[in-house]
């Protein structure tokens, strides 16, 4: 039996259980110096000067930067897109001239200890001029610096002849739709360990993750140096969602600080700092209008949004807000569509992705226009929805658009079949009826509901080397990367039940740039697509290549014989460890001689252009509290269609713990600022994530339906379906406890954002 | 800023211990940082995420709050104590694996030692007792579902076990 498909136990787990993981934190090198960053306290200001020598009179101290000690070191770059002239946005390492976010780098301090570094930067003297904030980015645009405005791109997307649309339709809606500023918010804060080994001339970056072979690259790059003398490594991962991982100022810091100075150098950030200098995410305004016929089918779609980036572009360039107009559409036939992006910048701590990035945002505004359309034109909404689906007939369904530089192409899927499922399982029906009823009682209870497609498997290649030693030990190199969901038991699963051994027996390396030459990390619900792909495909190759071996040295056809928990087996019978057959390959063996390399080992690629789309819906019940206004979700949802589901208890546990970060940008967490641009919310007393007091029940439905045709597991991305709709579902149900008036414009729904809206309804 | 280091005597996982700590060094800094006990993870070092939850005397304490020479003559347990390198996880360990209970694991240390107290003062406390006791902590990966699942398998364990 396959050992795809079972939830078996992680392999991740023992050393985390036992308290042996090696987080950042807990890697020290011996005659480690310690950094502390010298922060903005002003949103907006001209630096008239930052003078370093008070903290450099500290003992202890071994040295002190400013700006101008790091002048040569270019700011850090992003990843390319088809957006030009995003560069004179980029971040300096150091603050030069101005200052445009509380929270950015001014100065670095260097100590023996971190206490006396913290210290020591309190002495650090900056003088700051004020200077007008902006904090929204749906105003004009403002100045950034005396060549260039708060707007470095406007994304544009679209297709089709929206104005005869308008001109044609039977009702145009308008609606003004806002998503909050929240983001990932790991429980690990992040850290980085720069060491430079002199002997060799390398330099080691640790506490890493997601993308190290890119930020491996850009690192030689803005240090001059070769990328075979960069080498970065990841330990354990203390929860990524997409903000860990992306190359920030202090990872620069750190590596030219180990060179310059000639120790170890080790930063640890804190929470207050995380929440004000890790990326933020999500806060957009929408201005969406939609035409429509008679029954409620879409017509066309204009969208003009304001994407608020924060201070600087970062390492993803304008990804979020090309992928908020590139898949804003989600399951629904459009036959016309425009979307407008304002890319801005303000004076907020700079912005990038969040699990489901541009789509938490995107269906939240998608699904507040069905509801909408529902209302206007009386009909039931899950009708609604109905009406506009893409067909499974009409699969694979080609977008005239694109996103992440890739076209968009639903690659498989049945929207209508996956919501009857869902709508049977949760007992929308009867619910609907019960909820008429409590309503008549003189409660406040309302449901809702999320469609959404997500995207995963961005290519474009993926490679990994998988090998048996004579132990007959099987070692899988990846250069996908873990942020603590399990990619190291998925990735042994499809090797394991590739080559034919216990998946228990295959140890998966990752996320170190010195053992593998090329890798894309993980992110973007890449790891079991492409990652995944390749191991298959690897461990196909190595069981040919053993099966192969084995028959010379058995003097038996390969055909008559296979590969069981890692023993060659004629028939029935077990006839020769793995480990053997590796020690036939070894070098200077005669069987290794005809091959280009010698030894059990094999290399799988798979390549791709174009992603798979999972696809799924969230249904939800909620009731409002009038005296206080808090919202009780009382029954949640998630129907989730992942094509094939390697481990299914890994995908529950992405689905259940995205859906819960998914509540928090719902209805409490959101980043607030003053009209300074001060910050208010940098504790975990003011940013509120959900506890376990906040957790609904939840109901998980993993379906098989729509494998992908473009790999040859049939997977699609699990880690992002739980969060995506959220946002959506909640607000529809919220709204329809309202009333179902379409006051629900704004997320996060706060309790004074319900107590409002329930003096609106009975003013 | 105070050089001067102060000696605390304590109990950590059984075993007496010496640190020597400066006045301002947390419970959770020392025991990282002088005893190598790494598995008692910061999260916020403002007593809000429960990350390093320790027992001290017996009683679920935020590392990040107690001062190390607060702890002078207390007996403290943490993550590495619940079962030694080579031996069986405990029940409550194993009931994280069983349920999924853990995904990056950063949180893992301080909610195992969080419901180690739980359950030894009361095996058979019921579900709304726990999830208020659980909710001190935070957990960012996994929505909490499986963690309470484990709670309440190990609590069966350890009912079966008495």
């Amino acid at each position: 039996m396959s050992v795809i498909g079972r939830s078996v136990a992680r392999l991740e787990d023992p050393p985390l259980l036992r308290g042996r993981g090696a987080f950042a934190a807990d890697i020290d090198f011996p005659r480690q110096l310690h950094m502390r960053v010298v922060r903005a306290e002003m949103a907006h200001a001209t630096l008239l000067s930052v003078d370093a020598a008070p903290a450099l009179a500290l003992p202890g101290v071994v040295a002190a930067w400013t700006g101008a000690d790091v002048a040569e070191i270019p700011p850090i770059p992003f990843r390319a897109t088809k957006l030009k002239g995003l560069e004179p946005y980029c971040q300096p390492i150091l603050a030069r001239g101005r200052v445009r976010y509380v929270g950015e780098p001014v100065a670095v301090v260097f100590a023996e200890s971190a206490a006396i570094a913290e210290d020591a930067a309190d002495l650090v003297q900056v003088e700051l001029e004020e200077l007008p904030v902006l904090l929204d980015a749906s105003l004009p645009p403002a100045e950034f610096d005396a060549a260039h405005r708060t707007e470095p791109a406007i994304v544009r997307k679209g297709y089709g002849e929206v104005e005869a649309a308008f001109a044609g339709a039977h009702a145009v809606l308008e609606l003004d739709l806002s998503i909050g500023r929240h983001s990932g918010v790991p429980l690990e804060t992040r850290g980085a360990i720069a060491r430079h080994d002199a002997a060799t001339d390398t330099l080691e970056l640790h506490g890493t993750a997601k993308k190290q072979h890119w930020n491996r690259d850009e690192i030689a790059r803005l240090l001059g140096r070769a990328p075979s003398s960069v080498h970065l490594f990841e330990g354990h991962v203390g929860g990524g969602f997409g903000v860990r991982g992306e190359l920030y100022p202090e990872d620069l810091l750190v590596c030219l600080a180990a060179l310059r100075l000639g120790r170890p150098v080790k930063w640890i950030e804190d929470r207050r700092e995380h929440l004000v200098a890790t990326n933020h995410s999500r806060e957009q305004r929408h201005r969406i209008r939609a035409a429509v016929d008679e029954q409620g089918r879409l017509l066309g779609i204009q969208n003009t949004f304001f994407h608020d980036q924060g201070a600087y572009v970062r390492t993803h360039g304008a990804r979020v807000a090309d992928m908020s107009a590139g898949l804003l559409l989600g399951p629904y036939v459009v036959p016309a569509y425009r979307a407008t992006g304002h890319f801005r910048l303000t004076n907020k701590t700079p912005a990038a992705t969040y699990r489901a990035p541009g789509r938490y945002e995107g269906t939240f505004v998608r699904e507040r226009l069905m509801d909408a359309i529902a209302a206007r034109l009386g009909l039931d909404r899950v009708e609604v929805r109905r009406r506009n689906f893409v067909p499974a007939s009409e699969m694979p369904y080609t977008r005239p658009l694109d996103a992440l530089g890739t076209d968009v192409v639903l690659d498989s899927g049945d929207y209508q079949a996956l919501l009857d499922k869902a709508l049977a399982r949760f007992g929308w029906n009867e619910r609907c009826t019960a909820i008429a009823a409590r309503r008549a009682a003189g409660e406040c209870v309302g449901l809702g509901l999320g469609f959404f497609v997500e995207k995963s498997g961005l290519g474009p290649s993926d490679g990994v080397r998988m090998s048996v030693d004579a132990t007959g030990a099987v070692e899988l190199v990846t250069g996908a990367a873990s942020v603590g969901q399990g990619v190291e038991t998925a990735l042994a699963q499809i090797a394991a039940d590739a080559l034919g051994v216990d998946y228990r027996k295959v140890r998966v390396v990752r996320g170190r740039t010195d053992r593998i030459e090329f890798g894309s990390g993980a992110h973007a619900s890449r790891v079991t697509v492409m990652s995944g792909s390749a191991t298959h495909l690897a461990g196909l190759a190595l069981r040919d290549l053993a099966l192969e071996t084995a028959a010379t040295l058995l003097q038996s056809s390969a055909d008559q014989l296979s590969i069981r928990e890692g023993m060659v087996c004629r028939g029935e019978d077990a006839v020769m460890p793995l480990g053997d057959v590796a020690r036939a390959l070894a070098p200077g063996m005669p069987l290794s001689r005809h091959r280009a390399t010698p030894g059990l080992t094999t290399e799988g690629w798979f390549h791709s252009d174009h992603m798979a789309y999972p696809y799924g819906v969230h249904l939800a019940q909620v009731a409002l509290d009038r005296m206080t206004g808090a919202v009780a979700v009382e029954r949640y949802l998630i129907a989730y269609d992942v094509g094939r589901a390697v481990n299914p208890m890994l995908v529950e546990g992405q689905i259940a713990g995205g859906f819960a970060q998914g509540l928090g940008g719902a209805l409490f967490e959101e980043f607030r600022y003053d009209e300074r641009g001060q910050p208010l919310s940098t504790t975990f007393a003011d940013y509120l994530m959900p506890t376990i007091a906040e957790m609904p029940p939840l109901d998980i439905l993993v379906t098989e339906d729509a494998p992908s045709p473009l790999n040859p597991l049939g997977v699609k991305g699990a880690g992002e379906g739980g969060t995506n709709a959220v946002g959506a579902a909640i607000a529809s149900a919220i709204d329809d406890a309202l009333g179902g008036k379409g006051l629900v414009t704004r997320l996060p729904v706060t309790p004074r954002e319900v107590l409002r809206m329930l003096g609106e309804i009975e003013a | 800023m105070s050089d001067t280091l102060h000696a605390v005597r304590l109990t950590v996982n059984g075993r007496p211990a010496t640190l020597r700590v400066e006045a301002r060094r947390s419970l959770a800094e020392a025991l990282r940082e002088e005893l190598g006990l790494t598995g008692t993870h910061l999260g916020c070092e403002h007593g809000v995420c429960g990350a390093c939850t320790v027992l001290m005397d017996g009683a679920p304490v935020r590392g990040c709050l107690v001062l190390a020479v607060q702890a002078e003559g207390t007996s403290i347990r943490t993550v590495e104590g619940l079962a030694p390198d080579g031996a069986p996880l405990h029940p409550l360990q194993q009931a994280f694996a069983d349920h999924h209970a853990l995904q990056c694991g950063y949180c893992t240390p301080g909610f195992l030692m969080l419901a180690v107290a739980m359950l030894e003062e009361d095996p058979g406390m019921a579900e709304a007792e726990m999830v208020e006791r659980l909710s001190s902590n935070l957990c960012r990966c996994t929505g909490y579902a499986g963690i309470l699942k484990a709670v309440q398998a190990a609590a069966a364990a350890m009912r079966g076990a008495a």
